[in-house]
């Protein structure tokens, strides 16, 4: 059978399961740093971990284009997007509401996405980037609204550059755009508001 | 005129969880994302029709409605008190809809939902608070055209706020704004912290539990994550400042909560009162008294505490 014939089940609860995943949503952009973990029993599509595959079936629909890599956006990860979601997958990372990303990945840039205007920075995307670990690797040091003092995060497999290309997007503030790091069911908020800094 | 629907014998209304269609509650989970992300910016959504008029807590309701789930208690309070029209309405709305445990202890609640008010007792990391905001729009009465409040926002071009301020000073001698007193948030966006009384505007600063507002008319969703800083506008010769009672809450003897006004009789009587009914309630069970509990509980008023 063809992967496009095969699209995995979303939610069996729909209404239950997105209310517990928006709320580790919420906790996770609201309070940047923190590990929250999403529960739901999905199988998610080859290429998307459980969390943005959760992430996405609570927030994504006919209203928000999504962009995702070339390779996704053609496999069972695209055509179980449209299914479930109804939404539109784009081309252009500018066009994007929502974006899955691979933290190794040297293209496409932070940048490349909708920053948002002076006037609307509220339209700006958010990436979600996929990781290797979420614990474990090289330090970073966060700081801003929603941390009490400083916190510490240690992200594995981002690429060399892409803290830089955080940092350039934190320096946009109030526009930039909002970056979850997923990884298996763990998910870790980095809104455009939060400084960070690698710890030496 | 045809029924379509008839009424079973134990049906309840077949609303979606919670009133909102999963639709609209993930838009407005969407502007709540973003409100979160970009402090004290007010973020348009698709405000929908309430099940009340407009201005009576529509936005605040849909926000509650969004992010409610069985794991949560309600508390609602009205200028402070659970027993007021508002808060009973909205309560029960979300008995009704959402199958929703609601509560009148402030550490017992994870979502409370308000009207001009923040409850006395210190909120704690987890909670939720749900403002129901009039007008989102602290430059609106300096500038009626959204289109110029917009572009001031976007510039920081907060000038015109500071001259309103001064021109209290220079004609009164004081700044006479005494509720929805407007704040600088994370440095960067001034914002009507909703009707809430001055006096309230220090338990904003860093507090650890996460600020939503919901302006349903106005359409505009803003949000304070926990820990973020709420700077009360002012001048250095004429800094920010609450006010004050000259006498504690009658009934609990509380010196250091805000204190309504209530007239007692046509002699000119009045008495001082807690605004926050649970607050009062908590201190009067722990046996304080204040002069003119014994007078209140005589004619059947409150119920004082068994000694």
């Amino acid at each position: 059978m063809s992967a496009q014939a095969m699209i995995a089940p979303g939610f069996s609860d729909p209404v239950f399961q997105s209310q517990a995943a928006f709320r580790a949503l919420l906790a996770a952009l609201s309070e940047p740093g923190t590990l929250q973990r999403v529960t739901g029993e999905i199988a998610p599509p080859e290429g998307l971990a459980t969390a943005t595959a959760i992430a996405l079936l609570t927030l994504a629909d006919y209203e928000t284009p999504v962009w995702l890599p070339e390779a996704l956006r053609n496999g069972p990860a695209g055509a179980w997007l449209r299914f479930h979601c109804a939404a539109a997958l784009v081309d252009d990372p500018t066009e994007a509401a929502f974006a899955v990303l691979d933290g190794a990945a040297g293209e496409p840039k932070l940048s490349a996405f909708n920053l948002g205007t002076d006037q609307f920075p509220d339209r700006s995307t958010t990436v979600i980037v996929q990781i290797t670990a979420l614990e474990g690797g090289t330090a970073l040091t966060l700081a801003g609204p929603g941390i009490p003092g400083t916190r510490a995060i240690t992200p594995q497999g981002l690429r060399s550059g892409f803290v830089e290309g955080l940092r350039e997007n934190g320096a946009l503030y109030p526009l930039g755009i909002d970056v979850l790091l997923a990884q298996g069911d763990g998910l870790i908020g980095l809104p455009r508001s939060t400084q960070i800094e690698e710890a030496r | 005129m045809t029924i379509h629907q008839m009424p079973a014998d134990d049906t309840k209304p077949a609303y979606n969880y919670a009133y909102l269609d999963e639709q609209t509650k993930r838009m407005i989970r969407r502007a709540l994302l973003k409100a979160v992300a970009v402090p004290g910016y007010q973020v348009p959504f698709g405000s929908r029709e309430m099940p009340l008029a407009r201005g009576w807590g529509t936005g605040g309701i849909q926000i509650t409605a969004a992010i409610i789930g069985p794991a949560d208690t309600l508390k609602v309070i009205d200028q402070g008190a659970d027993d007021t029209t508002n808060a009973v309405s909205i309560r029960k709305f979300f008995e009704r809809t959402a199958d929703a445990r609601t509560c009148e202890a402030t550490d017992e609640a994870t979502i409370i939902q308000t009207r001009h008010r923040i409850p006395e007792a210190p909120l704690k990391s987890g909670q939720v608070m749900v403002y129901q905001v009039p007008m989102p729009e602290p430059l609106r009465r300096l500038e009626p055209r959204e289109a110029e409040t917009r572009k001031m926002h976007a510039w920081a071009e907060y000038g015109l706020m500071q001259v309103k301020l001064y021109e209290d000073i220079a004609r009164y001698g004081e700044i006479t704004k005494t509720y929805d007193y407007p704040v600088m948030v994370n440095g960067r966006y001034v914002m009507a912290p909703s009707p809430i009384p001055k006096f309230d505007n220090p338990k904003m600063h860093m507090s650890p539990a996460l600020q939503l507002f919901g302006a349903g008319r106005e359409k505009r969703i803003y949000a304070l994550p926990p820990h973020t800083s709420v700077r009360s506008l002012d001048f250095e010769d004429h800094p920010f400042r609450i006010q004050s009672w000259t006498q504690p809450c009658g009934l609990c003897g509380a010196g250091d909560s805000y204190l309504d006004e209530v007239v007692i009789d046509d002699q000119g009587g009045r008495m001082f009162v807690c605004s926050d009914s649970h607050y009062c309630e908590t201190r009067r069970a722990e046996g304080h008294r204040g002069t003119m509990l014994g007078d209140a509980a005589a004619s059947g008023l409150v119920e004082e505490a068994a000694q």
